[in-house]
């Protein structure tokens, strides 16, 4: 276990205290950017390790959502519904990715994002179980009080956010990392010594899809309505990108901390520039990924505090 | 002499086109164990398309190709990687982030099944060492020179237990010092007792190193013999090699 590693578990032991000190809204905030990560750290396992840029993550979060929903609507219990979201979406993906990833570069994100229309259409259309385009009511979960719904949800995305952090650092430092990094590299030479990258390429899409999927499922349960504009938003494929990119591609400690960066910007940015908000955030991403291009796992402590005292040091 | 000839490679009628172009015709070869077969041809004639289509690469449109006795016609690239079929590319292929060392224990650990990343990393430091390499160890692979990277390409083919391997082109942009050590080192593995395919444009290193040559051109076989044959071979003199080649030849005895 690396030292990246270590700092990635401490500070999601960090969050877990949350509830401890905030209200509901911080709680609110708090399940969203546990949500965020999910989405950020499962993307980093397709377009950090594998270098194929994915757009498919609404697609996925959206099915999880529907497949959680429906479940519960036919009396399924939460964990169950969850669980089948996360197996279902890992599955499909990994059929998906073997075909998918054939193609690169451009033309595999054009057919990640063609995956969002094509789901959305189909629960669009499946009126009789999923409602289509009136939304899908999903039935109460846990206690009578506001307080205690925010905590539990709270607590779900944070054990799935464990969950998929656990998971992807022992891909990260298993021999499926490896290779998933040799495929990024040169996928070429990865093939000619041996590598199976169709069957490494489809079970990281499977792993980039699994924990978004249940993420959907949490995320449907906890706002008990879901309609597919809102579950299949391309916006839930471009955040993690940009995440991903704000804090650092490829490295599962950066993209927590970029998720949550990004979290932080989102919402002072919306509180304060209510009318002009996406675009003061769009400016703020764009200085940032020009002025920290590696990311912010990219800063290093003591080079700040060589660029804040440093001078000063060397007259002393 | 008095051991009977084992055949690992074998290809018969092999073509492979490219919509109108056609790369291989009727291409039919055969590799004894522990032979070093040179093989060569002007640019273009299709030895490098040859190597592709054994290892699956771009499979032959016709023909069968055979390995150890089994039909690898329609192999896929990473299987016939596992079955002891190795290579160098022409324009190396490096991991460019990855070291050296975890280069060659890439090859190590995908090529074995059920090889692990510590005992692949173990292997590939042995690898780098025969190479000479092992000062570069732990360098990203991006920031060695093309010798130093050549010769990586090889150390990453021979971590992958070759039973056949192919060398394409490794002298290619060396100096002279460095074809020299290149030279040196497909002696030793050819002492080893791998059978080897070299596509070579120096006719000096095949000429110094290979028992066999076999001859290309616009992808027909013309020629496959003893090298002091084929230098004499008309067809080969014609295509390839130029009457200057053959007189200087002829006045060297």
């Amino acid at each position: 276990m690396t030292r990246s590693h270590i700092a990635l578990f401490g500070f999601l032991a960090c969050v877990a205290a949350l509830p401890l000190f905030g209200e509901a809204y911080a709680l609110r905030l708090g399940t969203i950017a546990c949500m965020y990560a999910v989405f950020a750290l499962s993307w980093n396992i397709v377009g950090g390790f594998a270098g194929y840029p994915s757009f498919a993550t609404a697609a996925f979060f959206g099915l999880g959502a529907y497949t959680t929903g429906i479940l519960m609507n036919k009396g399924a219990p939460l964990l169950v519904s969850v669980g089948v979201s996360l197996v279902f979406c890992l599955l499909l993906a990994a059929a998906f990715g073997a075909v998918l990833l054939r193609l690169r570069g451009h033309y595999f994100a054009i057919a990640s994002l063609s995956l969002v229309e094509v789901f959305r259409e189909l629960v669009n259309n499946a009126t009789d179980l999923t409602g289509g385009g009136m939304g899908l009511n999903i039935p109460l979960v846990s206690g009578s009080s506001v307080m205690s719904d925010a905590t539990f949800f709270f607590y779900a995305m944070w054990g799935l956010l464990l969950i998929t952090a656990i998971t992807v650092t022992i891909v990260a430092s298993s021999k499926l990392g490896f290779g998933l990094n040799c495929i990024r590299q040169n996928e070429t030479a990865a093939t000619m010594v041996g590598l199976n990258a169709t069957l490494y390429k489809a079970i990281a899409f499977g792993l980039s899809a699994c924990f978004v999927g249940a993420a959907g499922g949490l995320y449907a349960a906890w706002v008990h309505y879901i309609d597919p504009s809102d579950v299949f938003d391309i916006l839930y494929s471009v955040k993690p990108i940009v995440m991903a990119l704000m804090g650092g591609l490829g490295s599962p400690l950066g993209v927590v901390f970029g998720a949550f960066l990004y979290l932080g910007l989102e919402e002072v940015v919306w509180r304060n520039y209510i009318q002009i908000h996406s675009g003061v955030l769009g400016v703020l991403i764009i200085l940032l990924l020009l002025f920290l291009p590696h990311g912010l796992v990219s800063l290093r402590i003591e080079k700040i505090r060589q660029a804040l005292f440093g001078r000063k040091a060397s007259h002393v | 002499m008095s051991e009977p000839a084992h055949e690992i490679l074998h290809l018969s009628n092999v073509s492979r086109h490219f919509s109108g172009l056609k790369a291989l015709s009727d291409v039919s070869l055969s590799v004894n164990k522990g032979e070093v077969v040179g093989l060569i041809g002007p640019n273009g004639a299709g030895k490098t398309t040859l190597v592709n289509t054994i290892c699956g690469v771009t499979p032959a449109s016709s023909g069968v190709v055979t390995f150890d006795g089994k039909d690898i016609t329609r192999i896929k690239t990473y299987q016939s990687a596992r079955m002891g079929l190795s290579r160098t590319f022409q324009i190396v292929q490096p991991f460019a982030e990855y070291s050296a060392l975890d280069n060659v224990a890439a090859a190590a650990l995908f090529s074995q099944p059920g090889e692990s990343l510590k005992s692949a990393r173990e292997a590939a430091r042995a690898h780098l060492s025969f190479v000479g390499l092992d000062a570069q160890a732990d360098q990203p692979a991006a920031t060695l020179t093309l010798a130093m990277r050549k010769r990586l390409e090889l150390a990453k083919a021979l971590a992958m237990k070759p039973k056949l391997l192919f060398l394409d082109e490794v002298n290619a942009g060396l100096n002279s010092a460095e074809v020299e050590r290149a030279t040196k080192l497909i002696h030793q593995l050819a002492a080893d007792g791998i059978t080897i395919v070299m596509i070579e444009h120096l006719m000096k290193v095949v000429l110094n190193v290979c028992t066999r040559i076999a001859v290309l051109h616009n992808g027909r076989l013309i020629a496959d013999g003893a090298p002091r044959d084929i230098i004499k071979d008309p067809a080969v003199v014609d295509a390839y090699l130029g009457q200057q080649y053959a007189q200087r030849n002829a006045a060297r005895g």
